[in-house]
């Protein structure tokens, strides 16, 4: 029976739902909360103290950044990201790990093709879309707002 | 040592539960939609370049500091920033170059480590 042709895409979908393990949603919100949660606050704290070394709050968010997307990028490369991530679903996704982890991981399974089209090429396989729909997105926002002032109306 | 006192404990727990919450977000679509990573990173940030844009998210940034910079919405509200400042100092071309130039630490730091990270690494081939 299971091993019958499925004529439509409904009976396809149907029959892999009821096949597909259902994933314990609490559970994998409870990890993705304090996972993503420790995260955030890992950058709290190198956050905090650039502040308090004099840095203003652009460039202390600037070396959030830089400092987490190395740790990501040194964890992705000695294979521990990928087991934080299965754990942490979008825990470890959703801040910028996520990002940096989407950069690097493809670059090193690609490897074998070559340093430029293999590493150099892939490496933005996931991150790319992000890139273009993120700066597209801030152009129009740039746009938008030299035409309507937007953040005037909206706010006020 | 002294920064341990100066620094602000309050923070740290508002950045522990607004960075998770907004990680429930992102996992309750990974769980219900069955959407591609790919696909939650750029709603994530297109979402932050757009409440970014709206002057929402600062709001949030205030509250929660790195609670709100860190996930993907605060690289998208860095961008759209970036480019209202651009805009409000250099006119049109801002527009262009404001976002980048806002979110330039992230990028190069993601591609260079990324292709640093590459290099040095043993890819392991998938045996699960």
């Amino acid at each position: 029976m299971n091993s019958s042709p499925l004529d439509t895409k409904q009976d396809y979908e149907n029959y892999v739902n009821s096949k597909s393990p259902n994933s314990p949603i609490l559970k994998n919100c409870f990890n993705a909360f304090w996972v993503g949660g420790l995260i955030c606050t890992i950058g709290q704290l190198i956050s905090s103290y650039c502040q308090y070394r004099g840095l203003d709050q652009n460039m202390s968010n600037t070396i959030v950044s830089i400092i987490l997307i190395f740790i990501t990028a040194f964890l992705t490369s000695i294979n521990l990201f990928n087991k934080i991530g299965k754990f942490a679903g979008a825990g470890s996704l959703v801040p910028i790990t996520g990002f940096a982890n989407s950069i690097v991981s493809p670059a090193m399974e690609y490897k074998s093709e070559g340093y430029v089209m293999g590493v150099g090429g892939k490496m933005f396989t996931v991150a790319g879309p992000v890139l273009v729909f993120g700066i597209s997105a801030s152009i129009l926002v740039g746009i938008l707002y030299l035409i309507f002032n937007t953040q005037s109306i909206i706010i006020m | 040592m002294e920064f341990f006192q100066t620094l602000d404990y309050m923070m740290l727990l508002k950045a522990f539960v607004v960075g998770g919450l907004i990680c429930i977000v992102g996992q309750i679509l990974i769980d219900k939609t069955k959407l591609t990573s790919a696909r939650i990173l750029v709603i994530f940030v297109t979402t932050g370049v757009i409440l970014g844009g709206l002057g929402i998210y600062k709001y949030l940034v205030d509250f929660a500091g790195s609670g709100a910079t860190v996930p993907l919405t605060g690289f998208g509200n860095a961008l759209a920033k970036g480019a209202i400042e651009g805009v409000k100092q250099y006119g049109f071309i801002g527009a262009f170059t404001g976002g980048i130039t806002a979110a330039a630490g992230g990028i190069a730091a993601a591609v260079f480590f990324g292709y640093i990270a590459a290099l040095i690494a043993k890819p392991k081939m998938k045996k699960q």
